[in-house]
């Protein structure tokens, strides 16, 4: 059987990126094994609890508050005519390309105590002390949320706004005869038709809020992925932190399976409504302006107020800030982030591909493999990298060692230790997106592709890939803005002498001085608007 | 009062006028078909009834309360308006009879269920209550969709070409089985189509529709026999115009003999075309024939005959005892029908 | 068939060869404040410097990559990762002279494993306005009554704290150690947050009255004039001065076990520990010099002699593990 056998060639593959995305952490995990859990158990004994409440709560909150900014911003720039839609209808995406430890520091530069805002109130009210009146305090958990929030609400706000946007309106319509309002339609048939979206928009969320270190930190709220540099860095105790990461995959594996789970009942292939093109509602009068100024909101607290501070900073220091390599680091930055998409676009297609045609239960396991890295922490995901590669290196060196060629670290010392971590960090993205677009090719599609002649390659590359397009712009857009935003993994695992932008910024960031970096983090913001830019074109094309 | 009255409407979009001063009344447990070539406007002029979109001009009145005008828009909510979409629009992730049950949110739950038992009855669903929409057949889907737009009984009812998506040999079966609850209903609805087939056999009247106006209002029989203008002639099936000369009330003189008209001629002028339909039509040998025929092909009870007159082409059956020598010269023999008589300037 | 690989791979990959010249630095300080130093080196010597920075994961990295590793140096801001460079047996012997003449014995490893570079002092700063010059204070005190609500420090996890607290645990035992650090938390203003600069602008703001923080960091905001307001209305003190001494932090070098350039590794040790470099981190850093006789900067300088806390580093060393599990069971900072 010709096709049986081109199908194994497949399942080949699929398990190979499945097993080689996911050795790092296989030898972290068989790594923990090897030690004692004297420090671990310390660690339960005293604040771990408190962690693992902490992630929780922060987990829940960032999801929370993006559901409460974002799907009312899908909502309206999906179905609603109202001033300025067309803008802000891209322009709510811009807050991806931003640093949440840039908005971070900023924010906490401008609400904290000595901050403009407080000193200006402390002035008009003629308090003396802290004690004198209550303001809230911004490095805190609560505050940890709101930023990160801010952040990672496009994810939502752009899967959410896109399944609205495949729904037939004809079943909003419908409901609107029924005597439904359209907040009545809104709850009653765009929120669960839209489900499978939301949830997998919040798996990512949440696990994106997992492995933020730069921000929980500057805040000093404890969460696991502090207690894991603690144990790993401080107590120098790999098995604990191993361990710390261990439940933190378990986290991870909970959201994925939620996500799994609200897909199920997803697999009817809805037909593509005609033209979405006008509007459904029609808003008028008050409730327009209402929600422009929401709109205009939600783009001022998340994006314009921190990037004219920025531009603030980089205007008044600015010949502290200025450097000639900006356009090297800006280059270097760019160059990895289009490697890294495009390797993980690649990967993600194949592994789903294969998802699809494979037989059994088995077939979906490589996918899952591969995105467990998604949420470890930076630093912990780039210590994992190098096990193995270090490995390999050696035995490389061994290898050779009879010619006259020393490979020495040619894997962990060179940019390729940086791609391989970005891509097992960043795969699970395009995976997600991937797969979400692939539900809606019918397969009778990959059927009549083979009746007529062709083979699973051409299935591929001929009928899937052009269906995909937007499917995979939008994974591609994803992965390239959080590859120009990521930063640990690049500050350690880069070789001599490179720098991308994000790890210049941080030199100054880690002295609580980004007005000397301001110039960077603008060109950090900048670079990604541009991908924002073509992707969101596409897609108004596409509609 | 009438169900329904449409008032010198207008819609335009993109600054197109979809929709042109159109009027429309429609009477109580009547069943009205809009009838028109694709962009004709007819699917807008629902939505308007609906209130899914807001028309620039005019009123819409539905049992006898304004719902729309320069000054009032009533959302389509509160209008109480059953429509049943092309593709049915059930929502995927409900059952049949919370489909069902979606309208009646103002009933009590008791009430309520008997309401949805009631029209899973009457619609022949009652075993497949618990499924959902994508488990069920085409037919199915349709049925539940009518059993939901009629369960909370709406003053109106509105159908967006419902059966283009149901197989020809199944079609006039349900057609006839929704037309049957429509009317078991007592409701009125409007209908939308492109097919005069499916509009004869569902609607008590039909408005064909021209460019974003009714061209004209009736009941088959009228449109047929006395159509007020080329396009509803047209519309309505092929024909072929052919020179002709009134010679009194009753008939037209043409280059095939004279024709006498079963109704009255709508025409005053003398000079002017019939426009005659091929079963008006017969084809005979005649040396001086100036028709020519192209093809003869036998499709089972009889022969039809694609022949050329004037530039214009028509096929034209002829019972299989009425064989005609296509090799010979042919004419056309006109029988004694409503002729539909046009004058030039109706025509150019 | 490795041969032709071998071949391939060469003319391929373009490696950057490395070169004879040159030497690889990880580096646990920020470029900008090394880097003016690496520059007038390679301006002296020739010789080319390289520099991956980062804050966290360099040891782990050098550890993982064995001795394939590129790194020849390893620049640490603070002892105790000095101290596990040496335990995990990652360092090699700098035999030298003139790094043996120029540090006293005190501030490099008597084994030879690792050299100082810089001191600082776990300074106390005192609102000039609330407080005044505390002449008398000692670390302990910071537990007292007096100072109820009215102390800001970063978070306690942070290596220069950790190292105080492993020197409180050497001088105190560990049962008053935790006594001292359940009464420092109870007498904290705010949760431990932000850096050494932001409690000088706490006390500033009128947030908190004392904050603890390393002397170089009020050197360097003297400097800049946005953070000069702050550093302006605080004083700086040395605390024990009556007794042991105040706590002292150094950073450092070592030379890595697989040093590739181990020559030139040497020259650069040597280069600063020597006057011109000892010198610039004195005159740009605001760091107290290791070399004896190289002048503090006037700044520094203006702020007076102090007693240093005499016990070797090494011996503070042993309790910083203690110290971090003290941390997690008062809870300081949570």
């Amino acid at each position: 059987m010709q096709a049986s056998s081109s199908l194994s060639k497949w399942q080949v593959f699929a398990w190979l990126i499945g097993m080689c995305l996911s050795a790092p952490l296989a030898f972290l995990i068989f790594e923990s094994l090897q030690g004692d859990s004297e420090v671990f158990t310390h660690l339960w004994n005293t604040v771990l609890w408190d962690y693992t409440s902490n992630t929780l709560l922060l987990i829940l909150g960032v999801i929370s508050l993006s559901c409460v900014i974002a799907l009312p911003l899908g909502w309206l720039t999906a179905y609603c005519q109202f001033p300025g839609r067309k803008v802000f209808e891209w322009a709510l995406m811009l807050p991806l390309a931003m640093p949440t430890y840039i908005i971070a520091y900023i924010y906490t530069d401008l609400l904290d105590y000595a901050g403009p805002v407080q000193v200006t109130l402390r002035e008009w009210f003629g308090w003396q002390s802290p004690n004198d009146y209550w303001f809230f305090d911004i490095r805190t958990l609560p505050g940890a949320i709101v930023m990160i929030a801010l952040v990672l609400y496009p994810y939502l706000y752009l899967i959410f706004k896109t399944a609205l946007r495949e729904q037939s309106f004809k079943l909003v319509q419908a409901s609107q005869l029924m005597g439904m309002s359209p907040l009545q339609s809104f709850f009653k048939v765009s929120l669960p038709l839209a489900r499978g979206a939301i949830v997998a928009a919040l798996a990512l969320i949440s696990m994106e809020t997992m492995a933020d270190f730069a921000t929980v930190h500057y805040f000093a709220v404890s969460t696991l992925t502090t207690a894991v540099y603690d144990t790993w860095l401080g107590y120098y105790s790999l098995t604990a932190a191993a361990k710390i990461s261990g439940i933190m995959l378990l986290f991870l594996f909970v959201s994925l399976m939620l996500e799994r789970l609200s897909r199920k009942n997803d697999t009817i292939h809805e037909r593509q409504s005609s033209v979405n093109d006008t509007a459904l509602y029609r808003l008028q009068g008050k409730s327009a302006w209402g929600a422009t100024a929401y709109c205009v909101a939600v783009l001022m607290i998340a994006f314009v107020l921190p990037v004219s501070i920025l531009a603030g900073y980089a205007i008044d220091y600015f010949d502290e800030a200025w450097n000639s390599q900006f356009f090297l680091y800006a280059w270097q930055s760019l160059k990895v982030s289009l490697w890294v998409s495009a390797i993980a676009i690649l990967l993600s297609v194949l592994v789903v591909f294969y998802q699809r045609i494979g037989e059994g239960k088995r077939k979906s396991v490589p996918g899952r493999f591969a995105s467990t890295g998604y949420a470890l922490p930076g630093t912990v995901l780039a210590i994992a990298v190098l096990l193995p590669l270090t490995l390999l290196d050696t035995k490389l060196n061994e290898w050779f060692a009879e010619t006259s060629f020393e490979p020495g670290l040619l894997l962990s010392g060179s940019i390729f230790a940086m791609i391989l971590a970005y891509v097992v960090r960043f795969y699970a993205i395009a995976h997600g997106a991937v797969e979400a677009s692939y539900v809606r090719i019918s397969p009778s599609l990959d059927m009549a592709s083979q009746s007529m002649g062709k083979g699973f390659f051409q299935t591929l590359t001929l009928v899937h890939f052009p269906l995909l397009r937007r499917g995979i712009l939008t994974a591609a857009l994803l992965v390239f803005i959080e590859c120009m935003k990521e930063l640990p993994a690049a500050l350690l695992l880069r070789p001599f002498n490179f720098e991308t932008l994000a790890t210049h910024v941080f030199q100054y960031v880690s002295d609580e001085q980004l007005e000397l970096a301001s110039v960077s983090a603008l060109f950090i913001v900048l670079v990604g608007l541009i991908p924002l830019y073509f992707v969101n074109r596409s897609m108004e094309q596409h509609n | 009062m009438s169900s329904l009255l449409l008032q010198n409407l207008s819609y335009k979009y993109d600054g197109q006028s979809v929709i042109k001063n159109l009027n429309l009344t429609v009477e109580p447990n009547e069943i009205v078909c809009l009838l028109g070539a694709s962009g004709c406007g007819k699917t807008t002029t629902l939505k308007a009834i609906a209130g899914l979109i807001q028309p620039q001009h005019g009123k819409v009145v539905i049992n006898g309360q304004c719902m729309s005008d320069e000054s009032l828009f009533v959302a389509p909510q509160h209008r109480n308006i059953g429509m049943m979409f092309q593709d049915y629009a059930l929502f995927p992730h409900l059952t049949v009879a919370q489909n069902i049950a979606f309208g009646l949110n103002k009933l009590d739950k008791s009430e309520r269920e008997k309401r949805v038992d009631e029209m899973l009855e009457l619609v022949h669903l009652t075993n497949f209550r618990g499924r959902y929409p994508h488990e069920l057949s085409g037919g199915q889907q349709q049925r539940v969709a009518i059993a939901r737009a009629l369960a909370y009984r709406p003053n109106l009812l509105l159908l967006d070409e419902p059966f283009s998506n149901i197989d020809a040999q199944v079609r006039y079966q349900l057609i006839n089985d929704i037309r049957a609850i429509i009317k078991d209903q007592q409701v009125s609805a409007i209908f939308v189509s492109h097919s005069k087939d499916e509009a004869f056999a569902f609607s008590d009247k039909l408005a064909i529709m021209h460019e974003g106006q009714i061209a004209q209002l009736g009941c088959a029989k009228t449109l047929f026999q006395q159509p007020k203008n080329k396009v509803v002639a047209e519309f309505l099936g092929q024909g072929i115009y052919l020179d002709a000369t009134r010679y009194n009330g009753a008939g037209v003189t043409t280059d095939f003999g004279d024709v006498s008209s079963m109704v009255p001629l709508s025409q005053s002028q003398q000079q002017g075309k019939i426009f005659v339909r091929p079963q008006h039509l017969e084809l005979v040998n005649d040396p001086s024939g100036q028709v020519s025929v192209e093809q003869q092909r036998f499709v089972g009870t009889e022969y039809v005959y694609r022949v050329r007159f004037a530039e214009q082409l028509i096929e034209v059956p002829a019972p299989a005892d009425k064989v005609i020598d296509a090799n010979l010269p042919v004419s056309f023999k006109i029988k004694t029908h409503a002729v539909n008589f046009f004058s030039e300037q109706e025509l150019n | 068939m490795k041969k032709a690989l071998a071949i391939v791979f060469t003319s391929l990959t373009c490696l950057p060869a490395l070169a004879a010249d040159e030497v690889n630095i990880y580096s646990f300080r920020q470029p900008f404040l090394i880097q003016p130093i690496l520059d007038d080196f390679t301006k002296q010597t020739g010789i080319k410097t390289n520099v991956v920075f980062a804050k966290k994961g360099l040891i782990e990295r050098v550890k993982r990559e064995g001795k394939h590793s590129r790194a020849d140096l390893v620049l640490t801001s603070n002892f105790s990762a000095l101290m596990q460079l040496d335990d995990l047996n990652l360092t090699q012997k700098i035999e030298s002279d003139v790094v043996t003449r120029n540090i006293p014995v005190a501030f490099r490893d008597p084994a030879g494993e690792w050299v100082a570079l810089t001191k600082r002092v776990r300074n106390v700063y005192s609102s000039k306005e609330r407080v005044g010059k505390l002449a008398d204070l000692g670390y302990e005190d910071l537990a007292s009554a007096t100072y109820k609500g009215k102390i800001c420090m970063r978070s306690g996890k942070h290596p220069y704290n950790l190292g105080l607290i492993a020197s409180m645990i050497a001088h105190h035992g560990e049962a008053d150690t935790k006594q001292w650090l359940e009464g420092v938390k109870s007498n904290l203003a705010r949760k431990p947050q932000g850096n050494d600069r932001a409690q000088v602008k706490a006390v500033k703001e009128g947030l908190c009255d004392v904050a603890l923080g390393n002397s170089y960091y009020f050197g360097k905001m003297l400097q800049d004039s946005k953070q000069k307001t702050w550093a302006d209305a605080v004083h700086i003190n040395f605390p024990n001065q009556t007794n042991r001494g105040a706590h002292l932090n150094v950073s450092g070098v070592v030379m890595t076990k697989y040093a590739k350039n181990p020559e030139n590794a040497l020259k650069l040790i040597e280069f600063m520990t020597d006057n011109k470099a000892q010198n610039m981190y004195a005159s740009m850093n605001m760091e107290y010099p290791v070399k004896p006789g190289v002048a503090l900067s006037n700044l520094v300088a203006s702020w007076g002699t102090f007693k240093e806390d005499a016990l070797p580093l090494s011996e503070i060393s042993k309790y910083r593990p203690l110290a971090l599990k003290l941390i997690d069971e008062v809870k300081f900072d949570l």
